[in-house]
């Protein structure tokens, strides 16, 4: 190494940094968003890149809240074309897309994930209600009197519900930051919190203290957080047949010779039990589209057309192989011309 | 007077008898207690690579079934095979299909119908039309080919052949297929090339590692052309040049720190400074390589100092002494005799730098990547986020595919650890 290329070397340095610091054109779609919804988006963006020919979308899992946050910063090649969502855009999202000049959205509802609670087939299987949930993972059950609150006092499954086996509770599910943690809250725990009068009657009365209620779970051991990962959650049942986890129906049909999903109200987690949503905890998914790149950014009709194609989200379509559980007929032909036809967002929908 | 110092000595010498059994005993025990370490080491190691290879085995080796192919141009709708329009619209799955039903006559109903094209991998379609592309004669003939199964028939099949079989994603009738296919000697495991020739998918059976090594491959490249220079310049000048005052210890102590800030607060600023400053796109070799650079400049900078320093002051003597000028004993001198220390720990820094997977999540390398990479400006991930990636998916044959993707990273690391070694002791020079 002497003078005459480490000069060079260093004028490299500064040339690669100013070269790129001018934004290049994109030539593929960019995805951000929900992990829950990235199996799912994956699948088109493969199929869509083999059979067209043209560069394969790329697709990031940043979580709900951060492909939104992503999303929502701007227009232009910079930002994502597209953000995935396992729950529907917050009004205050919406708002701040609209403050940062995304002001044309365009919502797709692809279809739904069941939410399952399963042991180890080696165990016997457990039928469980939304407010057994309720009352054996939230933080602070109601006590004795009513309107009175006390922290959870329950060890086994017997005091919560006597029909239930007398085992400890040990529930091994995903942390704060997942977007299936959020949906296992609001539809499993709420779900059953809403059962209990007095509770529900706070909703109307007092908002906040009704999600407090209702939404948080206990912190002393009963539920451990196990991750993101939902292999490891199976694998850990494998190993401990007395425990329970919460993932998404996917791992369970991908799983089935392992683990097997407990019954909620004395529905068992399947395939049609979801799509008729006789199944209590599901979700909707989704995908937002932000409508001025339609057109710039090659091959985002494309993608479109295939994501809503009746062999991607149909009944038989191959995302349902995937554990996508598809939309109802009616719903889905509107929904997809909707999406053909790059209509957006009003702005006049009931947000939360 | 003549005889106390003889009982004294005779004295030390009881004691030193007694306490010598006691401290070779000590002795003993201080040898097995480093003997115990290293074995827990190794015993760490063995168990760690049994797992791995006993899960990651399988998947260099994939099922195949054998199908009568006929290249109907009807059937396809291509006439001209150069024609990339007609290409494009071709129906090719049509292909796999009729050779399916060709193959097990007596299926109808919709259902059926749909868990026979799921024998074989519904990338197929297209694996023949690459198939036809190199060559064009076959267009209108018919042939037996090798077709890539799906991922539940391999693991089904694999786990058959192993005797436990796992048929949980499997119908009735697939199984029978499988067994009368395995009568006829048209199933069969062969030597899993995909999974490097091709890039991620989201389908097990038509994964690969490609696009992931290549997309390491490129931002080690870069790491190497920007962190190897900038860090010899650095420690060369901090070594030689620099005046020792308080503010270069103020600089050494910052270097030293920094090699011990965690990977992640890299991959912030990276994101910081690269994307949100500078407008370079995420998810390219280009950010990667920079952030990776900040990474291991701090290891590069003390393993160059330590080089130059361990360079005998006898020699910039001597060289000074002939007349040399300051930096002609650095370039001419100093730097040909340390380079293989810096050298090493270039490839140390490198070694670590293609394990990283932290830092590159920020900057938008962790992301799902089908097209293998050909340059510093296309989209492109790495070795350990493949991994990451596959081990997060819920299909099961992806289980296993971690494991080879990790005996694939693995064994990068052990050649570049041997290379380090090997540099070191063949142009190490003793003083």
């Amino acid at each position: 190494m002497t003078q005459r290329t480490l000069i060079p070397a260093i004028l490299f340095t500064l040339a690669s940094m100013t070269a790129t610091s001018s934004a290049m054109a994109r030539d593929s779609i960019e995805v951000v968003g929900s992990s829950t919804v990235y199996p799912f988006s994956t699948v088109v963006a493969e199929r869509y890149g083999r059979a067209s020919g043209k560069a394969t979308p790329k697709i990031e899992a940043t979580g709900s809240g951060g492909g939104m946050k992503l999303f929502c910063s701007g227009v232009g090649t910079n930002y994502p074309d597209i953000t995935n969502s396992s729950r529907r855009i917050k009004a205050s999202e919406f708002k701040k897309c609209q403050s940062n000049g995304v002001t044309d959205i365009i919502e797709v509802q692809i279809g739904y994930d069941g939410i399952v609670i399963a042991n180890s087939v080696n165990a016997e299987p457990m039928m469980l209600s939304r407010k057994d949930l309720f009352l054996a993972l939230a933080a602070k059950v109601p006590g004795a009197t009513e309107g009175e609150l006390i922290d959870n006092p329950y060890s086994t499954w017997q005091e919560v519900n006597a029909a239930l086996p007398n085992i400890a509770i040990e529930v091994l599910g995903p942390p704060p930051t997942s977007g299936t943690r959020d949906a296992f809250a609001e539809l499993g725990l709420e779900g059953g919190c809403k059962k209990i009068a007095w509770i529900k009657a706070l909703k109307k009365t007092d908002k906040n203290r009704y999600k407090a209620v209702c939404h948080t779970i206990r912190e002393d051991g009963r539920y451990i957080e196990a991750g993101e990962n939902d292999n490891l959650i199976v694998q850990k049942l494998e190993a401990n047949p007395a425990a329970l986890g919460v993932f998404g129906f996917s791992f369970l049909d991908q799983n089935a010779d392992k683990v097997q999903g407990a019954q909620i109200e004395s529905v068992e987690p399947t395939f049609e039990s979801i799509a008729d949503k006789s199944y209590p905890i599901s979700r909707p998914l989704f995908f937002y589209v932000k409508k001025a790149h339609v057109g710039v950014v090659p091959g985002m009709q494309g993608y479109l057309n295939e994501f809503t194609s009746e062999k991607a989200w149909g009944e038989e379509g191959y995302l349902a192989e995937k554990g996508m559980i598809p939309l109802p007929t009616k719903i889905r032909a509107a929904m997809g011309a909707n999406t053909r036809g790059l209509v957006p967002m009003t702005g006049k929908e009931e947000l939360n | 007077m003549t005889k106390k110092p003889m009982t004294d000595s005779s004295n030390h010498l009881d004691k030193i008898k007694k306490s010598l059994s006691r401290r070779n005993r000590a002795e003993k025990r201080f040898r097995w207690y480093g003997r115990m370490a290293v074995f827990v080491g190794l015993a760490a190691v063995m168990v760690l690579f049994t797992d791995i290879i006993s899960k990651g085995h399988g998947a260099f080796r994939i099922t195949y079934v054998e199908l009568q192919v006929t290249y109907d141009q009807d059937m396809i709708g291509v006439e001209n095979l150069t024609d990339p329009a007609q290409l494009a619209l071709g129906d090719w799955e049509a292909l796999s299909k009729a050779a399916l039903r060709n193959e097990f006559g007596d299926v109808s109903g919709r259902r059926d119908k749909r868990k026979l094209y799921g024998l074989i991998s519904s990338g197929a379609g297209y694996d023949l039309k690459d198939r036809l592309l190199a060559n064009p004669l076959l267009l209108g003939e018919t042939e037996n080919v090798w077709i890539l199964a799906d991922d539940d028939i391999d693991t089904y099949y694999k786990s058959w052949l192993d005797g436990e079989p796992y048929a949980a994603r499997m119908s009735a009738k697939q199984i029978q297929w499988i067994d009368e296919l395995h009568a006829q000697g048209k199933i069969r495991l062969q030597f899993n090339s995909n999974l490097f020739t091709r890039g991620d998918s989201r389908e097990p059976e038509q994964a690969g590692i490609r696009g992931a090594v290549m997309g390491s491959l490129l931002v080690l490249i870069l790491t190497l052309m920007l962190s190897f220079p900038i860090g010899v310049s650095a420690a060369i000048y901090l070594e030689e040049f620099a005046p020792r005052n308080r503010w270069t210890d103020f600089i050494e102590v910052n270097i030293n720190n920094l090699a011990a800030v965690p990977s992640i607060i890299f991959g912030l600023l990276g994101l910081a400074i690269f994307i949100n400053f500078f407008h370079v796109p995420r998810s390219v070799p280009i950010v990667g390589g920079l952030v990776l650079t900040l990474m291991t400049l701090p290891t590069i900078i003390i393993t160059s100092r330590a080089a130059i320093k361990s360079v005998p002051p006898s020699i910039r003597e001597a060289a000074m002494g002939m007349g040399a000028s300051k930096s002609q004993v650095v370039l001419h001198h100093v730097l040909p005799l340390s380079l293989p220390g810096m050298l090493t720990g270039a490839i140390i820094g490198m070694a670590q730098a293609l394990g990283e997977s932290a830092p590159l999540l920020m900057i938008g390398m962790v992301a799902f990547i089908v097209d293998i990479p050909a340059g510093f400006s296309d989209p492109a991930t790495v070795l350990p986020v493949q991994i990451f990636l596959w081990a997060d998916s819920p299909e099961r044959a992806f289980i296993e595919k971690t494991s080879a993707a990790i005996m694939v990273l693995l064994s990068f690391l052990i050649v570049m650890n041997t290379v380090a070694v090997w540099l070191r002791k063949r142009l190490e020079r003793r003083w």
